[in-house]
């Protein structure tokens, strides 16, 4: 980039708006969602019937004990569910 | 106000398990990945979140990969890109129309726009706090002299030459990054 002139700095801050802010908010909580999907499957390997519970039923399992379904989490424990 | 963290200081914290830089790392690129999406390739809004989404669990779950933490913007640029194609290519499966959307899409010159684009937000966080707030609220949120006037208390006849002082304040600053000539993705 050489020269700045008011109208090219102006196109280009134009350029970059702000992404949804839920959107933003959500990737930020990744690491949030990720440790609670850790404990889910870190439970699941040593609690036989919550696997069980898990395998039958995610969501109703979730709920039931009491884990806030986070989309990304729920998908990532239906993939992981089902294959095995 | 702190010192801003380079983008390796970032990316080294994240992958220490920093959550707040984390935080921070997303807010940095996000606008980057949203535009990528939307106005190179022409994503719809529900594609677009799609991709923002997984472009960010990609890079949260895939950090340790990465060789060089300065290169964490090219690095999501890529990313962005590869994912916005997989989604073109499956729209063009399931309705033949799109095949030349995918021609047309990610068009180097929007891309290269957007790469500039970045550096000159970048350069945005080193100018005064109320300059970075009238430069994006005017410009990059599209708000009215009106709704900047009353959401900071200023009378509408002199946002303008505000405006204009502020671009001239960014405008020093990043001609003096050039007079410095700093290498590439050294952020």
């Amino acid at each position: 980039m050489t020269a700045f002139d008011e109208e090219r700095l102006a196109r280009l801050i134009r350029a970059l708006p702000p992404a949804p802010e839920a959107w933003v908010r959500a990737a930020q909580e990744l690491p949030l969602a990720k440790a609670g999907l850790d404990e889910i499957v870190a439970r699941a390997e040593a609690d036989a019937r919550f696997r069980d519970r898990l395998v039958a039923d995610l969501e109703a399992a979730l709920e039931a004990e009491g884990y806030e379904r986070d989309p990304a989490v729920v998908e990532e424990l239906r993939v992981r569910f089902k294959s095995k | 106000m702190a010192q801003a963290l380079t983008d390796s200081e970032l990316v080294a914290r994240c992958r220490a398990g920093d959550q707040q830089a984390w935080a921070e790392l997303v807010d940095r690129f996000s606008r980057y990945v949203y535009a990528i999406s939307v106005q190179a390739f022409r994503l719809s809004d529900a594609d677009a979140e799609d991709v923002f989404q997984e472009v960010f669990a990609r890079a949260y779950q895939h950090l340790d990969s990465l060789r060089d933490d300065a290169a964490v913007r090219p690095w999501l640029a890529q990313l962005t890109r590869r994912l916005c194609i997989d989604r073109l290519r499956a729209s063009a499966r399931e309705r033949p129309t799109a095949d030349e959307e995918l021609e047309l899409a990610g068009s180097e010159e929007t891309l290269t726009v957007l790469e500039e684009a970045l550096t000159v937000h970048e350069a945005l966080a080193e100018v005064p706090e109320h300059c970075r707030e009238i430069l994006d609220r005017f410009f990059a949120r599209d708000e009215s002299y009106k709704t900047i006037g009353e959401a900071l208390d200023l009378p509408s006849g002199t946002i303008a030459s505000r405006i204009s002082r502020c671009l001239a304040r960014l405008r020093e600053i990043l001609e003096g990054r050039n007079d410095a000539a700093p290498p590439s993705g050294s952020r």
